[in-house]
């Protein structure tokens, strides 16, 4: 048995480390955080050079043909220095779509400028309230056309293209819903950034005027593909929080060794101590039900959908857990704006939210494990 | 990242298979593995006997204590190949409870600190289960701080002369021998006087009574020791290191991974699948769902870092304190599947005999015995402890009777 990365994987989340470390300190995700770029642009640049935002694009379309644990690695890193850029909706949302769903045409179009980091890319699917649900899609698609409105969309206001959810039928059956791509620069297409908890990551309203658009995948099959979809960025995502939960951990940790209240560090005391014993034991925890997601999704197995939802909500819990904690080991210093550790508190409970919520997750689990069971 | 075995770890499991497979005692199988959770019963057999005959069948075959040496009746495996070998033995490693002791704590303490020919003497018997041994450490003045205790020990000739009480100790009232920490010079600091020995849980003046738990049931005993000799020959360790011997016996304790701890999820999503509330099936209420939801994750979690922790020790890295963490999880996990289970039962969850409780009382079991895991081995503050300071490197705690002579230690009066 080997349920752990190879040296090579390990090697390259190490590069990735230094590289974010270098280029993505605190200070420029604050560039972000307050308001003066809508991401961070040279990162982004930067990530396209290291290959990071081709790693599973086939070399074909330009990418390094790596496969997902490699990606794993990387969301890692990604949620670790909580990376100002719109890695999650273009590589694991936009690109993971056409992956498994996309014409060669419509993979030899994006595939390319996404690896090279011209295209941002991302999944328009939900409308207002309520997590992923057929019922909840009213956008409607009807010759070639879309109309309606999605809010929130990920990175929407910076994005190049979208991946849009559409309703062909009248009925809640999922064969009703198919999906879409759409050049949002082409026009018919107004973009409205929205305020939300985590501006180093944006989210906006996109109005879809007669938008032109072509299907992605089988007609009647989009709500599976969009399954599938969401349950590969879960396990990619949930490499993110777990990056995120370490961080907040550490932050936490240093923190407490730290500082000196009643003539100790405060890390000596066991209200402390114990709090940061549990932020390890829920990260812990996390990062193992994420390498079961990471086998799962790396090898596509039949367990990726249990094994994606439980890692989605383990590092949810993971993430949320410890930079609230970490806020709390800091005392007041923790709640002020100049500290870091509100970045991660936002990043933790937007990330929370951004793919279905955890109650979602929560459902699709029992679901899961009861259709296993069943089996 | 795979699940597969090597060629090598292949063939070891392949063997361990067949041999299993021909020699386990198969009649019992399907009782020991609806036994959880507890104490293991079997129905019209003494388990005591069937446990001594499966691990002397091991013993004979050379499957008894595989980590081992094979000239103290192991094999010399590899720590995953002993892996390999309790999933393996799967049902039947439950017949292993009462030998758990023995060959993970004082087998080891033997190992490192016994004469060579005391180790050919005692080990052999220990490892086939003819003999079994057991751990004399807690005291009523000693849980958490083992180091506490106040059992004397005073030498007189060539013997050792033990009076105290020691309290906690499992399988006190089947065992033949065990390890004793006793403390032999009060007038130092308190980790500075201790002293290790075994000794013939059969000597004159040991006395074993079993405690009645919280929970109804004995599992654990007392043991008094009035005037017991013990020659000092069968010291383990310097005068006054003891505490240094018993770190060995404990560290070997986290050495144990692999078996599994029990969480209870399992038993509460099979109960969930086939009760029926008011409204219809259990499992398709949305509260149901989530409460099911978070326990699976925290089962599963528990279940793939014990699977990174045996990846681990396949390519040869030694587990670390991180694994602490299975039994802080799984210990108060336990308590509120426990609970939550009756609770699902509304007032009839109260009932707790096996006929007129849900899965003939299983979860009322559960529940009463939950307190004590949390406790055992390790308190849930102990572990959080180890957590924080042997992963985290957070400071330990300021200890204000480090360096005082035991005896000016205040005890309010106790003694």
């Amino acid at each position: 048995m080997n349920f752990d990365f190879s040296d090579e994987q390990k090697q390259m989340r190490d590069e990735a480390r230094k590289f974010l470390a270098e280029k993505c300190p605190p200070k420029a995700v604050r560039e972000v955080l307050d308001g003066k770029a809508p991401y961070d642009k040279e990162l982004w640049k930067g990530l396209a050079e290291m290959g990071f935002l081709g790693i599973t694009i086939p070399e074909q379309f330009g990418g390094a043909g790596a496969g997902h644990l490699e990606l794993c690695v990387i969301a890692e890193e990604m949620g670790r220095a909580n990376a100002p850029v719109p890695f999650s909706s273009t590589v694991y949302l936009a690109a993971e779509a056409l992956l498994l769903a996309g014409s060669e045409a419509q993979k030899q179009k994006w595939l390319p400028k996404i690896a090279s980091g011209e295209a941002i890319g991302t999944l328009a699917l939900f409308e207002g309230k309520g997590n992923p649900s057929p019922k909840t899609i009213k956008l409607q698609a009807s010759g070639g056309t879309l109309n309606g409105v999605k809010k929130p969309v990920p990175d929407g206001a910076i994005a190049d293209f979208a991946v849009v959810a559409a309703r062909t039928g009248s009925t809640v059956r999922d064969s009703d819903i198919a999906l879409f791509l759409v050049d949002l620069k082409a026009g018919g297409v107004e973009a409205k950034p929205l305020t939300n908890i985590d501006p180093t990551r944006g989210q906006a309203e996109l109005t879809f005027t007669n938008a032109k658009a072509e299907p992605l995948g089988a007609a009647g099959e989009g709500w599976s593909i969009l399954t599938q979809v969401l349950d590969r960025a879960a396990v990619l995502l949930a490499f993110e929080q777990v990056g995120g939960s370490d961080r907040a951990l550490e932050m936490g940790r240093d923190y407490a060794l730290d500082r000196i209240a009643f003539g100790r560090p405060i890390g000596s005391f066991q209200a402390v101590k114990h709090m940061l014993a549990d932020m390890y034991v829920s990260a812990t925890l996390a990062r193992s039900n994420c390498y079961y997601g990471a086998w799962a999704l790396s090898t596509n197995a039949a367990e990726l959908p249990e094994a994606a939802a439980a890692a989605r909500i383990s590092a949810t819990q993971a993430f949320q857990h410890c930079s609230k904690n970490n806020i709390q080991v800091h005392g007041g210093m923790g709640f002020t704006w100049e500290f870091d550790c509100h970045m991660y508190y936002r990043r933790a409970n937007a990330t929370a939210l951004t793919l279905g919520s955890l109650s979602y997750w929560e459902d699709q689990l029992i679901d899961r494990m009861r259709k296993k069971n069943a089996a | 990242m795979n699940f597969d075995d090597t060629p090598q770890e292949a063939a070891f499991r392949a063997e361990a298979r067949a041999w299993i497979s021909a020699n386990a005692p198969k009649q019992y199988e399907e009782e020991l593995r609806k036994s959880s959770l507890g104490r293991t019963v079997l129905k019209g057999a003494n388990i005591l006997e069937v446990a001594k005959a499966w691990q002397k069948k091991k013993a004979d075959a050379g499957w008894a204590c595989l980590h081992w040496p094979k000239e103290y009746g192991g094999r010399g495996a590899s720590p995953i190949e002993r892996v390999i070998w309790q999933q393996e033995e799967g049902p039947f490693g439950k017949l292993s409870g009462m030998f758990i002791i023995g060959h993970g704590m004082c087998g080891p303490t033997m190992m490192a600190y016994a004469g060579e020919e005391q180790k050919r003497k005692y080990l052999p018997p220990l490892a086939s289960g003819e003999k079994i041994w057991c751990q004399l450490f807690s005291e009523p003045a000693g849980g958490s701080d083992v180091a506490g205790l106040r059992t004397r020990a005073e030498k007189k000739g060539d013997d050792w002369i033990i009076n105290g009480q020691k309290i906690w100790t499992s399988g006190a009232h089947y065992s033949d021998y065990g390890i004793l920490l006793t403390r032999t010079d009060p007038t130092v600091p308190k980790h500075k006087g201790l002293t290790m020995f075994f000794l013939d849980m059969k000597s004159p003046g040991v006395e074993v009574r079993p405690i009645k738990q919280a929970s109804g049931q004995s599992d654990f005993n007392e043991v008094y020791f009035t005037d017991v000799k013990i020659p000092d020959s069968q010291r383990l360790g310097a005068v006054n290191d003891g505490w240094n011997v018993s770190l060995t016996t404990l560290m070997n304790e986290r050495m144990s991974i692999g078996a599994g701890v029990a969480t209870g999820f399992p038993e509460l999503f099979e109960f969930c699948n086939s009760l029926m509330l008011e409204d219809g099936p259990a499992i398709e209420d949305r509260n149901v769902r989530s409460r099911l939801a978070n326990y699976a994750v925290k089962a599963s979690g528990l279940r793939y870092t014990s699977m990174r922790a045996i990846s681990a020790l396949s390519k040869g890295e030694r587990p670390g304190p991180e694994n602490s963490i299975g039994k802080l999880v799984a210990g108060s996990m336990v308590q509120e599947v426990a609970m939550y289970a009756l609770d699902l039962q509304g007032a009839a969850g109260v009932l707790s005999g096996a006929d007129d409780a849900e899965v003939a009382g299983k979860f009322q079991a559960m529940l009463l015995r939950a307190p004590g895991t949390r406790v055992e081995g390790g308190t849930d503050e102990i572990m959080r402890n180890i957590i924080a300071e042997r992963v985290l490197g957070l400071p330990g705690d300021i200890r204000v009777d480090k360096d005082v002579p035991f005896n000016q230690i205040p005890t309010k009066g106790r003694t």
